[in-house]
This record gives C-alpha cells, sequence and structure tokens, in this order.
C-alpha cells in the first residue's frame, strides 16, 4: 500500500468530505491560497475558492464564536488553529457555548463544529507554541477529543469528525505530522470510542497519548530484549474514552502504566487510572503508575525541553519499575 | 403572535395592520414580563428574571421584518425577543417555571430561550457572544446561497467587549447578511455607560468597522421599523451588515428582586416612563393611524386573556423528568456518555 504522511492522510478526508458537501467551510489564518502553515489546506482553495476556505484576521475569539452560530444554522464549519495554544483565547465560545448549544436547545440545535490545531512540544518552539490542552476539554461534557497518532487512523478519524454533530477537538502532534504510514486511497471511518492495540503484550499495559505512543513502542523493544512484553494501547479518541480496551488488557497483565505529554494533575492518566480501580481492582497486581511531562510551562532552550518530556528512557525505567512493585 | 412582514410602505408611512400588530407585540411582551415580576414575587421563577419592560419598540420593530427561518441571538435580556419572534408566552412563562413545556424543556430558564424551529436560536447567560453566532448565521446563509438574515439584540454592555470588536469586523469583511442591534439602556447593571465607554456614541462606530451605523429613538417602534426595514433589506440582497443603536431605557431593576436605587434618580426614570414606547405607540395609531380606541382596548383585551392563561398553563404544566436531566448531551442519544 502506498505511505502518506498523518498531515497528507487528514487532508485528504477533508477534500473527500467537502467535494461531497458543500456545507463544509475552514477558517484559520493562512488556510486560503497558502494552504495551512502545516499544509492542513494546501490545494483546496484552488478547487473551492475563499467562501469556503476563509482566511481570517486575528480573531480567535471572534471566529470560533462566528462557526459555534454557523453549526447551528446549516453549516459545518472546520476551524483550524494551526498551533491549539491559540484556541485559549476562546475558551468561553467553546465550553459555554458551542458545547452547550444541543444540550441547552434540548438537541434540537446541532453542533457540527470541528476545531483542529497542533498540539505538542519539540524543537523549541517554547511554551506558547507546545500546548496539548487536550485535558481542558475532556472535563467538557459536549466535545469529543481525537488524538490520532498514526496516518491510517488520522484519515479514518477525521472523516468520522467530518459527519460529526457534536462539536470534534482535533489534535495532531506536531512531532509526527511528517511521519509515514500505509493509508488505503479510498475513504473509509474510524469510529470514535474504540482504542487501538499498538503492541500486543502479556507482561504490562501501556497507555500511551499522542506522541508518546510512538516513544512507548521504542521502549518496547528494549524492554523486549529484557524479557518484558508491553501492551501498548493509544485510546485514539479521549472522549469516548475506550476504558474497555484498557481493563481488557489489564486483565491479562495486570499492571498499568499512563504516560503523557500533558501536566499530571486531573490529567487523562488520572481518569485512566481512577476508572481502572473502579472497575478493575482485582486485576491489579500492582499500583497504577503515571508518567507525565513537567509540571511547568515548556522552556526554549533544547536541554531544558528535553527535560520536560517523557523520554525513551525514562518510559524503559517507569515500566521496569512497575515490574518490580 | 409573529409578526408577518407586510408589504413595504411609502417611506414614511407604516400600513395600518401593521401598526396594530406592532401594538400587540408590544402589549404581549409587556402584560408577559409583568405577569412574570408577579410570580417572581410569588416565588414561581427558580433563578434571574430580567424584563424588558420599557424596551418593547426594538423587538417589535426589528422582528416584524423576520420571517421564521431568520434566526435571532439574544441576551440575558431576551423574553422581549423570543415573544417578538414568535415563542408563545405560554412556554416562555413555563421554562421560567422550570416545566417540561417550556420552550427549552426546563433546561434553560430565563437566559437560555430556544425556539429553532422558529429561529429563535438563544438567548445567553454570557453577554457577548450572540453577536458572534448571528455573524456565523449570517455566514451560512451567504454559503447556502439564501437571503436569509441573522440578528443580534444585545446591550450597551456588550459594546466593550472584545466579542462585538471581532463580530461586526468578520461581518464587515466577509459582507455578511447580519443586524448588530443594540439596545442602549444606558446601564450596564448599575455601571453606566457614558462612564464604560471611550466613546459613548454606539452608531458612530459602525464606521470603525465599514459597515453603517444609525442611532435612533428606540422607544419610537416606528422609528425602529424603518430603520431596521433598510438593514434587513440591504442583508438580504447582498448588501453587508448594518450596526442600529436603538436608545432607550429599562424601568424595572435589572433583575427580579434586585435593590433599584443609587445609581439613577427617580426624576430620570420618570423622564422615560414619560417616554413610554407602548404609549407612544397608542397615540400613534389613534392620532396618525385614525385606529379607532375600541380596536385598541380589544387588543388589550385579547393580550390579557393570552398572558392570563399563559401563566395559568404554565403553573399546571408538568416537571421535566429527572432521568432525562443528561440527555441531549451529544447529538446521537443511541451513545452513551464518554465517563
Ligand atoms: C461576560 C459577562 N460578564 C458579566 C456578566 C454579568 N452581567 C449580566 S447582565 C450584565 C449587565 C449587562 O448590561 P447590558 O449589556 O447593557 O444589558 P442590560 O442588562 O442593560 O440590558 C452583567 C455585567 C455576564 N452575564 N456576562
Amino acid at each position: 500500500m502506498r505511505e502518506i504522511t498523518l498531515i497528507e492522510a487528514t487532508r485528504e478526508a477533508l477534500a473527500a468530505a467537502m467535494a461531497r458537501d458543500n456545507t463544509i467551510f475552514v477558517v484559520g489564518e493562512g488556510i486560503g491560497p497558502r494552504g495551512g502553515n502545516f499544509n492542513t489546506t494546501t490545494g483546496l482553495y484552488d478547487l473551492y475558492g475563499p467562501e469556503r476556505l476563509r482566511d481570517m484576521p486575528i480573531s480567535e475569539r471572534g471566529f470560533v464564536g462566528m462557526c459555534a452560530g454557523a453549526a447551528m444554522t446549516g453549516s459545518r464549519p472546520i476551524v483550524d488553529f494551526m498551533f491549539v495554544d491559540f484556541i485559549l483565547d476562546a475558551m468561553g465560545e467553546l465550553i459555554n457555548q458551542a458545547a452547550k448549544i444541543q444540550y441547552m436547545s434540548s438537541g434540537r440545535l446541532k453542533m457540527p463544529l470541528i476545531l483542529r490545531g497542533c498540539i505538542g512540544i519539540g524543537h523549541s518552539a517554547a511554551t506558547h507554541h507546545s500546548g496539548s490542552y487536550f485535558p481542558h476539554f475532556v472535563n467538557i461534557p459536549g466535545f469529543r477529543v481525537v488524538v490520532p497518532t498514526t496516518p491510517y487512523d488520522a484519515k479514518g478519524l477525521f472523516a468520522t469528525a467530518l459527519v460529526s454533530d457534536d462539536p470534534v477537538i482535533f489534535l495532531e502532534h506536531k512531532s509526527i505530522l511528517f511521519h509515514k504510514g500505509a493509508v488505503p486511497e479510498e475513504e473509509y471511518t474510524i469510529p470514535f470510542g474504540q482504542a487501538r492495540v499498538a503492541r500486543a503484550g502479556q507482561h504490562c499495559t501501556v497507555v500511551a497519548v499522542g506522541a508518546m505512543v510512538g516513544k512507548t513502542l521504542q521502549a518496547c523493544e528494549r524492554l523486549a530484549l529484557a524479557g518484558i512484553e508491553v501492551e501498548v494501547i493509544d485510546p485514539r479518541t479521549l472522549n469516548p474514552l475506550d476504558i474497555q480496551s484498557v481493563l481488557a488488557s489489564v486483565h491479562k497483565t495486570g499492571r498499568l502504566l499512563i504516560v503523557d505529554e500533558t501536566f499530571q494533575p486531573c490529567g487523562i492518566g488520572a481518569e485512566i487510572a481512577a476508572q481502572v480501580v473502579e472497575q478493575g481492582f482485582d486485576d491489579l497486581d500492582a499500583p497504577v503508575c503515571r508518567l507525565n511531562g513537567a509540571y511547568a510551562p515548556t522552556p526554549y532552550s533544547p536541554t531544558l525541553e528535553a527535560a520536560v518530556v517523557p523520554n525513551v528512557e525514562e518510559i524503559v525505567r517507569a515500566v521496569e519499575t512497575l515490574m518490580a512493585a | 403572535m409573529s409578526v408577518q412582514p407586510t408589504t413595504d410602505p411609502a417611506p414614511g408611512q407604516i400600513d395600518r395592520s401593521a401598526a396594530l400588530e406592532f401594538y400587540r407585540v408590544m402589549l404581549t411582551i409587556r402584560r408577559t414580563e409583568e405577569q412574570l415580576a408577579r410570580s417572581h414575587q410569588q416565588g414561581l421563577i427558580h433563578g434571574a428574571c430580567h424584563t424588558y419592560v420599557g424596551q418593547e419598540a426594538i423587538a417589535a420593530g426589528v422582528c416584524a421584518h423576520l420571517r421564521p427561518d431568520d434566526a435571532v441571538f439574544s441576551t440575558h435580556r431576551g423574553h422581549g425577543h423570543a415573544l417578538a419572534k414568535g415563542v408563545p408566552p405560554r412556554e416562555l412563562i413555563a421554562e421560567l417555571f422550570g416545566r417540561a413545556t417550556g420552550c427549552s424543556r426546563g433546561r434553560g430558564g430565563s437566559m437560555h430561550l430556544f425556539a429553532p424551529e422558529i429561529g429563535m436560536m438563544g438567548t445567553s447567560g454570557i453577554v457577548g457572544p450572540c453577536i458572534l453566532q448571528a455573524t456565523g448565521a449570517g455566514y451560512s446563509f451567504q454559503l447556502l446561497k439564501t437571503d436569509r438574515v441573522g440578528v443580534a439584540f444585545f446591550g450597551d454592555g456588550a459594546v466593550n467587549n472584545g466579542a462585538f470588536h471581532e463580530g461586526l469586523n468578520l461581518a464587515s469583511i466577509c459582507r455578511l447578511p447580519v443586524l448588530f442591534v443594540c439596545e442602549n439602556n444606558q446601564y450596564a447593571t448599575e455601571i453606566a455607560f457614558a462612564y464604560a465607554a471611550g466613546n459613548p456614541q454606539v452608531g458612530m462606530r459602525g464606521s470603525a468597522y465599514g459597515m453603517p451605523g444609525v442611532t435612533l429613538d428606540g422607544n419610537d417602534v416606528v422609528a425602529v421599523y424603518q430603520a431596521a426595514g433598510e438593514a434587513v433589506a440591504r442583508a438580504r440582497a447582498g448588501g453587508g451588515p448594518t450596526l442600529l443603536e436603538c436608545r432607550t431605557y429599562r424601568t424595572r431593576a435589572h433583575a427580579e428582586g434586585m435593590r433599584d436605587v443609587g445609581y439613577r434618580t427617580q426624576e430620570e426614570v420618570d423622564r422615560w416612563k414619560a417616554q413610554d414606547p407602548i404609549a407612544r405607540c397608542r397615540t400613534y395609531l389613534l392620532q396618525k393611524q385614525a385606529v379607532a380606541v375600541e380596536a385598541l382596548e380589544q387588543i388589550e383585551a385579547d393580550v390579557q386573556t393570552t398572558v392570563t392563561e399563559a401563566e395559568r398553563f404554565a403553573r399546571n404544566s408538568p416537571w421535566p423528568e429527572a432521568t432525562t436531566a443528561c440527555q441531549h448531551v451529544y447529538s446521537e442519544p443511541a451513545q452513551p456518555a464518554s465517563h
């Protein structure tokens, strides 16, 4: 099968949906003729013009609120934030409006709104261009939160987002945007709420999110040399969260580590740990462990930046510690 | 009781049946609000209640130009907009009573009134977002190649909020079919607009965004009707957005049950009460439209009956089932909530 990058994969899903559904439009800064800072819309402006690929002034709150209104009145807007850090300027419109409109209208209005942006630490982007923030959105009833890690998943999950009537936060980690993987040319969807087993193993379960999936798989190679077979679960969507897949794996392994680049308190690891303790306590042979990024803003200097993200070495050590527990 | 658009009269002239309809709409708002104020004192309303008393001419004059498929987005003081857009008084009162028959099925109360079937796209407990959402409706209507319009109603308190700046600029650069209706009642709670705004001439701000800005007497339903008519026609024809500043006054407290002293004088309140939009409309109908007083008395009696029955309907309506409290968080009811 041909191989394409993660960003090409989502663009393919977007192009197919835009060809079929003329209520879809994209707003963002530089998503028109420029094709997006991360090439998210390359080539689409030539096909669909400025009404459906609308360059925006630097008005994040404004265009998010506008797109919420558009989603209530018959169109399917996509907000392309480039860096997801800029979404913070629009939190009121998202949490108080987009997430609540379906509920407050007792289901009579829909909110088919996609909010996409690149996340994650790397390349000395420093603290205003390195955030992920998905725990914030997972905490809010009304959002879907998607964090794809392979080109194949990215295309299928984005296709699902493009037909969802719920607001979807779609977060692509910058460090994997240009990773290639096998992707079918035809269209397909991957339902939200189904985790992927990225590697099978029987000694220990690691749930990894975003760019941590790749690092965990690298760690697994080293651990396998020492005879430790790790099962790696990529949740793919954090809301809905496929806790059943995690429980099934823990039932087999008895041990659970969650690896996540974002801050630890009230994070996705805390949520997964709590649910596993509530529903799978008897399966656990050791306390649930978490490995997170440092609880600090993201620094610039390469040595400092590297110090705040979990690395392969730390994942290996965390698994070894868990196995010894 | 939504107002049907009438054939456009010659400038300066209003069709008599349209003028009578203004009266009916305004009076329905007034009597409903007075009923709500009484119900609030009786403890039948469970949350906030911001009445629209004194500002009725604006909702009536603007909504007279709107069709059910035009989209209205409103703010915390939104009962009048909902009624003028066609929400029946009984559904409004039932909503404030927290009943299953309310226009938001009891999920919203005073500040979250929804009736999307007739283009009432919601009032909001947050000042500002309605401006952006009406802009978004304009975006949809342009994209879908319709002649529908989006309308935002908001107070003077909203114009110093970033949503006003961003929304008007976006509507202008995209030339969207939107009306921005500022109801300048001169206070945001107890903060005078003259204090809060570096430039308190809201209408003048239109030019800052490259759109027409009009300041008018918001207690004169005919003036509102005419200015809104021009703006709606321009929007439907692809001529882009308009900012309307309607100068008005709320004659009751900011919200029912709130103290209403210390920030404005009784003399000022009385001066504005003398400019009551409904009394002025009545005089206009008798003098300029030569309507017989009996016709007005008939409307007055009809409206009172409607509101009395609406209150009874609301009081006798069932409560929402507690088991439905988590429905509609997501679009597919079959899908379980995530956690
Ligand atoms: C963003 C936001 N900040 C504060 C409030 C609290 N609040 C509710 S109404 C109000 C005053 C609004 O004044 P204005 O917009 O002029 O409308 P009016 O009440 O005069 O009709 C305030 C400050 C709010 N609802 N939303």
